[in-house]
């Protein structure tokens, strides 16, 4: 399981956005919709909300505790306390140079190295395969404090594009699985084409192979982003200095200091962190549609 | 060659670590000092020191337990169950259900750990709720820390399951269950008999990607207890990290990534045995 950490890598994120269920065409409902299993749901959904609930309301609450309630008087004052350029703005541009970094490098080494495993067929494909396979079940964010000696013999401490190379190579075993999978559904004819008027294979790569299957490569862009920009472990080890920090490793740093007084700020500072994951996934599924992302994932 | 980016990525940042993490967990390397550098090897003693510890299969067994309650049997069963009810439920329900599964599990996991923590707090909304019940308040994350954790990456954890289920169940045939039904099989057993054979697949391969995702979880322990009070919550990736930065040994927090890492192994193989026996091409 490579990034994320609980959630995360790992093929988590990639099971992908089927927020309604009742997808497929093929048997969505059986039948008429039962009212027992829709007050059930209706049961454990709430025990799944309540504790979302304190979030929202204390972060437009002035004077919030770790209570849940509602807020005597609708206030923005803890949005406007926290953005400011250390406490917020900096942080999250750290959050986006690691997460854009990684994933574009990721999806640029997922594309090149899935190109020869879906196109020519060598013995050394499946080996090659289940190794990285095999990468993306370890527990790589687990094993944080080898990584943090490596870094140190290598003097890569404290450093963002260390960092990000680290978060893009975690992520990448389970991006070539994927960018393979999507690769695979594009026709190869095309390309034969292309070799008969004489382009190379990196030209018929990069120009006919790409451009087709840029949803699928957004798919895997996309999750290596949200797996990179919510993870707290890594950038909590790699990086020390204030200015390196991303809003992960802030927004903690921050609960250490005025966790026990500024709730409001705390949960205002946590929304504004975690609204770009939350659109983005939206996006995914509404764009792309689950089950399309899931095939990439989990298909064999 | 264009393998060659992704070699050298996987092979200084992954396969890096994982050598150089079998070769420190041999060594006296400390977080300061003379030792960080320049560490000594000292065989074995690292592990000889870590079987000797007693926090050592104290904090395996909490792993296992973890992993066993919140992982194979919380989030497993209530994934399959919520991927069930899903379909028999009118649609604005599961539509609402299904995103307010989904939202805890989206979350950047440093804020799921603190929402989480909020919750289970003394002052929290838990024992506003049960207060509201009329039952004594609980200091959950000091009294009953394990049950905290449990729950809470029950109620993070549980959208994955749900998701790779109604997957699953999506390429059911609906003949088949709607021919069991009409030969006189109830619903439970028409479950049992028909439909969990045909998603055996993905049930063992939720089992395994969960399992090998909650032996990680280090960020929602971290801030709801720190592995406390005195390491009754403590798990592995907790215990390495605690070993190497409060206590500033790094080999003997890398002689324990290295049993992580051998265990998360097993688990891999296991998977990759799975998957071929489902294209054997």
């Amino acid at each position: 399981m490579s990034v994320p950490f609980s959630s995360t890598p790992t093929p988590t994120t990639t099971a992908a956005p089927r927020t309604g269920g009742a997808g497929s065409p093929r048997g969505a409902h059986r039948g008429s919709p039962s009212w027992t299993a829709s007050a059930v749901l209706g049961l454990i959904a709430l025990c799944f909300v309540v504790p979302l609930s304190w979030l929202v309301l204390a972060s437009f609450d002035a004077e919030a505790t770790y209570e849940t309630a509602l807020p005597a008087s609708f206030s923005l004052a803890n949005f406007t306390a926290i953005l400011t350029p250390e406490q917020t703005f900096l942080p999250l541009w750290n959050n986006l140079i690691l997460s854009a970094g990684s994933a574009a490098v990721t999806v640029i080494a997922a594309v090149l190295a899935a190109y020869p495993l879906s196109r020519f067929n060598t013995r050394f494909n499946r080996p090659f395969l289940y190794t990285v396979l095999f990468g993306t079940c370890l527990p790589i964010t687990a094993i944080m404090v080898p990584v943090y000696s490596l870094f140190v013999q290598l003097n890569m401490l404290d450093s963002l594009a260390a960092t990000t190379f680290f978060m893009a190579a975690t992520s990448l075993p389970m991006a070539i699985w994927m960018t393979k999978n999507f690769m695979d559904s594009v026709p190869v004819s095309l390309e034969e084409a292309a070799w008969v008027d004489g382009a190379s294979a990196m030209k018929a790569l990069w120009h006919i192979v790409v451009p087709l299957m840029r949803p699928g490569l957004g798919v895997v862009f996309i999750f290596v982003f949200i797996q990179a920009w919510g993870n707290f472990f890594v950038p909590f080890i790699l990086l020390f200095s204030q200015q390196n920090q991303p809003a992960a490793v802030s927004i903690f740093r921050f609960f250490g200091q005025f966790g026990t007084i500024a709730y409001g700020q705390l949960a205002a500072f946590s929304i504004l962190y975690a609204l770009p994951v939350i659109v983005l996934y939206v996006l995914v599924s509404r764009v792309f549609g689950g089950s399309f992302a899931m095939s990439g994932a989990l298909k064999g | 060659m264009p393998l060659l980016p992704a070699i050298v990525l996987i092979g200084i940042f992954l396969a890096g670590p994982i050598v150089w993490s079998f070769y420190g967990s041999f060594t006296n390397a400390a977080l300061t000092g003379a030792n960080a550098k320049n560490p000594e090897w000292i065989g074995l003693d690292n592990y000889t020191s870590l079987f000797a510890d007693p926090l050592f299969p104290k904090s395996l067994l909490l792993t296992v337990i973890f992993v066993l309650v919140s992982a194979v049997i919380g989030q497993n069963f209530l994934g399959l169950g919520l991927a069930l009810l899903i379909r028999r439920a009118h649609r604005p329900v599961s539509d609402v259900v299904g995103i307010c599964v989904v939202a805890a599990w989206v979350l950047p996991e440093i804020v799921a750990a603190f929402v989480a923590y909020a919750f289970f707090f003394r002052d929290g909304t838990l024992n506003q709720l049960t207060g509201f019940a009329g039952l004594p308040a609980v200091d959950w994350l000091f009294e009953h820390p394990m049950l905290a954790i449990i729950l809470a990456n029950v109620w993070r954890g549980t959208a994955f399951s749900m998701m790779v289920y109604q997957a699953a169940l999506d390429d059911v045939p609906q003949e088949v269950t709607e021919a069991a039904e009409i030969d006189g099989a109830g619903g439970a057993k028409t479950l049992v008999f028909v439909t969990v054979p045909m998603i055996r697949r993905s049930i063992a391969t939720n089992l395994m990607l969960i399992t090998l995702q909650t032996l990680a979880v280090f960020t929602l322990i971290y801030v709801m207890t720190a592995g406390g009070p005195t390491n009754r919550s403590t798990t592995l990736p907790i215990m390495a990290y605690e070993e190497a930065f409060r206590y500033s040994d790094i080999g003997y927090g890398t002689a324990i990534a290295v049993v992580m890492l051998i265990i998360g192994a097993a688990f891999s193989l296991a998977y990759i045995r799975l998957l071929r026996e489902r294209n054997p091409s």
